[in-house]
């Protein structure tokens, strides 16, 4: 029986094998930010440990940071701590880093592609969840916990139990209006928050096929939404093309392009579980609760969790709509928001912002509402400038920012405050998420952009 | 780390399913550089509530939190791991963990418990009727018992014999490095670098 997507990479990657033990696995590409990593390193320390292969591994400052004023010491000490911190461990144990005002700082999962280092048929792993947003380019990528970026920086391995498998086949074209962020929130409302747990997803079908690059790291990134610690898509001539010309593009390209080419699922090869989208059908989603699977089309209504028949479901949704202080019934459209927040690991490369500056060309953002320009990296933020998109977005009346993970999560300057209402092109609608008592509806960047507009949830086609 | 064979203590109910890291400990509680001292972040927003579980007098004491199903799911922060044993939990029981929060929880020392749904209603009912319900977690043996019951959980058996080894999966890992060394030298010279640094 032939292999899955994954299953290769898994194969290609084991270093010790034993009946009863997990698999030890290589890793190829280690990615750490300030938050995640001051304990590991600390741990290595105190056991006198050393990193076993700096030259895989590679930091920036994402979480923390400040994203106005960059020039200017980080204001909140706790902060700028941990990234001071950060900076020392890179220095102390040779790993190479992209700070605040470097041109590669950004968002972790935004800059390892845009340098070219994530490439298909690695393993690749970061003390974040959203890793899986490399998994876009057929990498096998999940996120890991602090204990386990220790051992990745001791060993360059780690011990893992082999997940099972799950197709996604999403079929057809995308209407006109409708993204890759509506196809991923479609499915995490359709399998669940806990859907993809114990599974590595592999996205496949001709919708999957015809998405650009970034549109892919946009459903990758939110596997793990769906309890996926990490989702994939076979690489293409769409993958090559975009990897060609990045600083770490292999140097014998044809050669990598011959081995990439291997990566695909045979024919014959079985999944645990497999899925069906019907691309066609698919229209512009929001989150109306408090979890990423409480989503909707934007044409619907807020639900009615009396009409929910399993228990659970019902007595989550009842605490979510008491959170989100919305009203059974009401029409989607017709909620207001206060802030716009455009950025983030899913939703903040060059495509997203081009695409909602497109939208917002020559019109005014309503008075009503606030909206944040954050790009996902300095470089796309530069790409963006050279293309005159921050003047668009500042012609609008929205804020043009720097750099960094922003409002996805409440732990920089840039927070919701309480009761305060956000359409929001992140990945996750948790309660406090934004910033303590601050309510979230995860949106597309051309939702986002349209709501911006007319102030209330709404989709490009109402304008 | 600390051997885990067998905690018996009593039950904190949260009766809440999707427990996301983000309500664990929130992102500003996560700025501190130890692994010590996130106890004051543990369910922040919720414990603003005085009818909040763990602010009722009778759950103080209690080590073993019995929550919903997808209990730590989100973000793959490990505070929420710390958070809950400088709190002085030693066990969660849920019908359901998310990947990485169970995988963190394990290789920390702090128990994540898999019990069918009804048993964990069951569980909720016996804590809610007395608080004082001792609860042993048997690791050993691979079983709850409460209310003279005894029912059995699932856990691969190298992780077990770890925990119970109370063993260092660093140190465990660091005796393949013969193992390492060997893939290492047949690794595809394809894959990148990330030093030099190019630009």
């Amino acid at each position: 029986m032939g292999k899955t997507l994954a299953e290769k990479i898994w194969a290609e990657h084991i270093v010790r094998q034993v009946d009863g033990e997990p698999d030890l696995l290589y890793i190829d590409l280690h990615l750490i930010h300030e938050v995640t990593s001051p304990q590991a390193f600390d741990g290595l320390r105190l056991t006198n440990r050393k990193v076993r292969r700096a030259d895989l591994t590679i930091a920036t400052e994402d979480h923390n940071v400040p994203t106005l004023n960059i020039d200017k010491p980080i204001a909140d000490p706790v902060s700028k701590l941990q990234v001071d911190t950060l900076r020392a461990n890179c220095k102390e144990f040779g790993i190479r880093i992209h700070s605040l005002g470097d041109k590669d700082q950004g968002v972790v999962h935004v800059v390892g592609p845009q340098l070219g280092i994530t490439q298909p048929g690695m393993t690749i792993v970061c003390g974040d969840s959203h890793t899986s947003t490399h998994g876009a380019f057929g990498a096998l990528a999940f996120g890991i916990g602090t204990s386990e970026v220790e051992h990745v920086l001791a060993t360059q391995t780690l011990p893992l139990q082999r997940p099972k498998t799950m197709a996604i086949n999403i079929e057809g074209s995308l209407k006109p209006g409708v993204t890759s962020k509506d196809i991923i929130l479609a499915v995490i409302a359709k399998i669940g928050t806990g859907g993809g747990q114990g599974y590595v997803i592999e996205y496949r079908g001709s919708a999957i096929r015809a998405l650009s690059m970034e549109s892919r790291m946009t459903v990758c990134n939110m596997s793990i939404e769906a309890g996926a610690r990490a989702g994939l898509i076979a690489p293409d001539q769409t993958t090559f093309d975009y990897i060609k010309g990045k600083p770490h593009a292999p140097e014998d390209f044809d050669a990598a392009v011959k081995y990439w080419s291997t990566l695909f699922t045979d024919k014959d090869a079985q999944f645990d579980v497999e899925v069906s989208l019907d691309a066609n059908q698919l229209e512009p989603f929001v989150t109306w609760g408090t979890n990423p699977g409480q989503g909707l089309p934007l044409s619907g209504k807020v639900p009615n969790p009396a009409e929910i028949t399993d228990t659970e479901a019902r007595t989550a949704a009842e605490r979510a709509l008491v959170y989100m202080g919305l009203e059974a019934g009401t029409p989607l459209k017709s909620i207001a928001i206060d802030t716009v927040f455009l950025g983030s690991c899913t939703n903040g490369r060059i495509e997203d912002l081009r695409a909602a500056a497109e939208i917002l060309k020559g019109k005014k953002i309503a008075s009503t509402l606030r909206m944040l320009v954050v790009p996902g990296s300095a470089r796309v933020r530069l790409e963006a400038e050279a293309e005159g998109l921050d003047k668009t977005f500042l012609e609008a009346g929205a804020e043009w920012r720097n750099a960094g993970c922003s409002m996805c999560l409440g732990m920089n300057p840039d927070q919701l405050a309480v009761g305060e209402r956000s359409a929001s092109t992140s990945n996750r609608n948790f309660e406090g998420r934004q910033g303590k008592g601050g309510r979230t509806h995860l949106v597309s960047p051309l939702v986002a952009a349209a709501t911006a507009l007319r102030g209330t949830l709404s989709s490009p086609a109402d304008l | 780390m600390d051997k885990f064979i067998q905690h018996t203590g009593t039950g904190v109910p949260l009766r809440r399913s999707n427990v996301d890291t983000d309500q664990i400990i929130p992102a500003v509680y996560l700025k501190r550089v130890t692994r010590s001292g996130f106890e004051d972040g543990l369910f922040a927003a919720w414990r603003n509530d005085p009818e909040f579980v763990l602010n009722q007098e009778a759950f103080k004491k209690g080590t073993i939190l019995v929550a919903g199903a997808d209990f730590g799911t989100g973000s793959s922060r490990e505070h929420a791991v710390w958070a809950l044993q400088n709190y002085g939990f030693k066990v969660i029981i849920s019908s359901r963990f998310a990947d990485i929060f169970r995988g963190n929880s394990l290789k920390g020392g702090l128990l994540t418990v898999i019990l069918e749904i009804d048993e964990v209603e069951a569980l909720w009912a016996a804590i809610e009727s007395d608080p004082n319900t001792p609860i042993t977690v048997d690791l050993e043996s691979r079983t709850v018992k409460h209310s003279g019951k005894s029912l059995p959980f699932v856990i691969d058996d190298y992780t077990r014999w770890r925990l119970m080894e109370g063993l260092d999966d660093i140190g465990l890992t660091m005796k393949q490095t013969d193992s390492i060394d060997g893939f290492e030298k047949n690794r595809s010279s394809l894959k990148p670098k990330t030093l030099p640094v190019k630009s």
